[in-house]
C-alpha cells in the first residue's frame, strides 16, 4: 500500500522508494486536497467554484482576453515615446504619472500609483519586486516569467550589474544605478533614453523603437532600423 | 526571522533567463486560467490583495521554492477560499469530481459577471487613504528601517519591510500620502493608513560588497517602518 507509507520510507518488498516529488504535499494546507497536477488543480477550482454558481466561465475568458490581447507593452511604450517628443508632457509625467497616463486611458488594477522615473547618462533606473511580483499591468500588462523568478529577485538589488550583464546590457562605471524594488502599491516605469539617430521620427515610429525590457530598466530601446 | 517570500539579497539562485521577446504572455493555457480563477474569486470580496499576498507567503517554505508561480496563486487560493468559508475542506477534496449539483452558494450575488471585468479591472484598488495625521517625515530626511524587519501587530505575520534593509540608514525622497498599511489589512485589523515614503539607500548601507558605490536601491516603506536617524 504505497498510499500508506510516508515519504522517504523503503517498501523493500516492492523494491521502490518514495521520494519527495515537487508536488508532493505533506502539510495541512487546505490546498494539499486539489489534485496535484497543476492544470488538473485549476480545472478542478474553476469546476467547483463554477458548479456553486461563484465564478463564470465567461468572465475567466475576458479577464484572460484582456491581458493576452488588450493591455500590454505597448501602453508603456506610447507613454514613452510622448514623453521623448513633448517635454510638457515629460515634465507632467515624472511630476504625477498616475494622472498623466490614466488621461490616456492606463488606469486599474496593478496601476493605481504610478511613478515615472527617467534614464540619464548620470542614473540608470531598473524595477524589481523582490518579496512578490509587483508590476504596472495596465502599462505593461503580465509580468514576464523572468521577472518573477527568484533570481531575479533576490540578485536585482544586491547586484544589478550582473544582472543586467545577463540582458546584455553593460553600464558604465560612472552611471549610477538605481533600483527600484516595489514594496508599496506604487508601480514605476521607467523612461529609457531616446536611441540617438532618430530625430525624424514621429510618436507612433519611437513607440515601435521601446521595448518591454526598456521599461523594467532590463533593457534598452532598439537602434532604429 | 525572515520569511521564505522575502528573497531580496539571498545568495544562490544562480543566473536570469532572460526569455525572448516574443515569449507568449501565458506560458501555458492553465497559467492563464489560474490567473482569471484568482481574480474572478477574489472579486467575490472575501479577502484583501494584502491577505492574497500573505496566503502565498504562508506556504510552507518547500512548497513555496518547489511551486511554479501560478501553483503558489492556486495554493494560496485553495487556502482562502477554505479559511474565509468560502469553500469547505469536503468541497476541495471533492473539486475534481465534476459530478452533482450544488444548491446556490450564498455569495453567488457577488460572482463577476463577463460583462463587469471591464469595470472592475479598471477600478482596480486603490490603496491611498486620507491622512490621519501629518507625516512624520520629509523630503530629504535621513531615516533608519527598523529592525528585525517583522510585523509588529502579528507574530509572524504579513510585512512589506524586507529584511535586507532592516536596520540600514537611508535617506526619504518621495512622500506618497498615506496608504493602507498591510501588516495590519492583511490580517482583518483594519486598513490603519499611514504616510508612505520612497527610501533610497546607498548600496554600501545594505551589501557587504556593493558593486558600485555610486549604486542605490529604493524601497517604499511605511512610516512606522521607520526611525529618524
Amino acid at each position: 500500500m504505497p498510499g500508506r507509507l510516508r515519504r522517504g520510507w523503503t517498501c523493500a518488498h516492492l523494491r521502490i522508494t518514495l521520494r519527495p516529488m515537487p508536488h508532493d504535499h505533506h502539510d495541512d494546507h487546505p490546498h494539499a486536497l486539489l489534485p496535484p497536477e497543476p492544470a488538473l488543480r485549476v480545472k478542478a477550482l474553476e469546476t467547483i467554484l463554477a458548479r456553486k454558481g461563484l465564478i463564470d466561465p465567461a468572465a475567466l475568458d475576458e479577464i484572460i482576453d484582456t491581458y493576452q490581447n488588450r493591455i500590454g507593452p505597448k501602453n508603456g511604450a506610447m507613454v514613452v515615446a510622448r514623453a521623448w517628443t513633448d517635454p510638457e508632457f515629460r515634465a507632467r509625467l515624472l511630476e504625477n504619472a498616475t494622472a498623466v497616463v490614466a488621461d490616456l486611458g492606463f488606469f486599474g488594477r496593478q496601476g493605481e500609483h504610478v511613478v515615472a522615473v527617467e534614464n540619464t547618462p548620470e542614473v540608470h533606473n531598473m524595477v524589481v519586486c523582490t518579496l512578490c511580483s509587483c508590476y504596472p499591468w495596465p502599462l505593461l500588462g503580465i509580468p514576464p516569467a523572468w521577472y518573477k523568478s527568484d533570481a531575479y529577485r533576490s540578485r536585482a538589488v544586491r547586484e544589478p550589474r550582473k544582472v543586467l550583464a545577463e540582458f546584455g546590457v553593460t553600464l558604465p562605471p560612472e552611471t549610477a544605478v538605481r533600483v527600484w524594488d516595489s514594496t508599496a502599491e506604487v508601480r514605476y516605469l521607467v523612461i529609457p533614453m531616446r536611441p540617438d539617430g532618430t530625430e525624424g521620427l514621429d510618436v507612433e515610429q519611437l513607440a515601435a523603437l521601446v521595448t518591454r525590457d526598456s521599461m523594467v530598466g532590463t533593457g534598452l530601446p532598439k537602434a532604429p532600423a | 526571522m525572515s520569511r521564505i517570500h522575502d528573497m531580496g539579497g539571498r545568495f544562490g539562485h544562480g543566473p536570469v533567463d532572460p526569455g525572448r521577446p516574443d515569449d507568449p504572455v501565458f506560458a501555458a493555457d492553465w497559467h492563464a486560467r489560474a490567473l482569471a480563477v484568482t481574480l474572478a474569486a477574489g472579486a467575490l470580496g472575501q479577502w484583501t490583495l494584502d491577505a492574497s499576498r500573505h496566503a502565498r507567503e504562508r506556504l510552507a517554505p518547500r512548497d513555496y521554492l518547489t511551486f511554479s508561480y501560478y501553483e503558489k496563486w492556486l495554493a494560496a487560493l485553495a487556502d482562502l477560499l477554505v479559511e474565509t468559508g468560502v469553500l469547505t475542506q469536503e468541497d476541495l477534496a471533492a473539486a475534481g469530481r465534476n459530478s452533482g449539483t450544488d444548491a446556490p452558494h450564498p455569495l453567488s450575488a457577488k460572482k463577476l459577471k463577463a460583462e463587469d471585468v471591464a469595470r472592475v479591472l479598471a477600478r482596480g484598488g486603490p490603496a491611498d487613504r486620507p491622512c490621519p495625521a501629518e507625516p512624520a517625515f520629509t523630503t530629504g530626511q535621513k531615516v533608519r528601517a527598523r529592525r528585525p524587519a517583522e510585523n509588529h501587530l502579528v507574530a509572524g505575520g504579513h510585512t512589506r519591510l524586507p529584511d535586507y534593509a532592516a536596520g540600514a540608514t537611508g535617506r526619504i525622497i518621495r512622500v506618497h500620502g498615506c496608504h493602507v498599511l498591510p501588516d495590519s489589512n492583511a490580517h482583518g485589523l483594519g486598513e490603519a493608513p499611514e504616510p508612505l515614503y520612497t527610501v533610497a539607500f546607498p548600496a554600501s548601507r545594505l551589501w557587504a560588497h556593493p558593486e558600485n558605490p555610486r549604486d542605490a536601491v529604493t524601497l517604499d516603506l511605511w512610516q512606522s517602518y521607520l526611525e529618524p536617524a
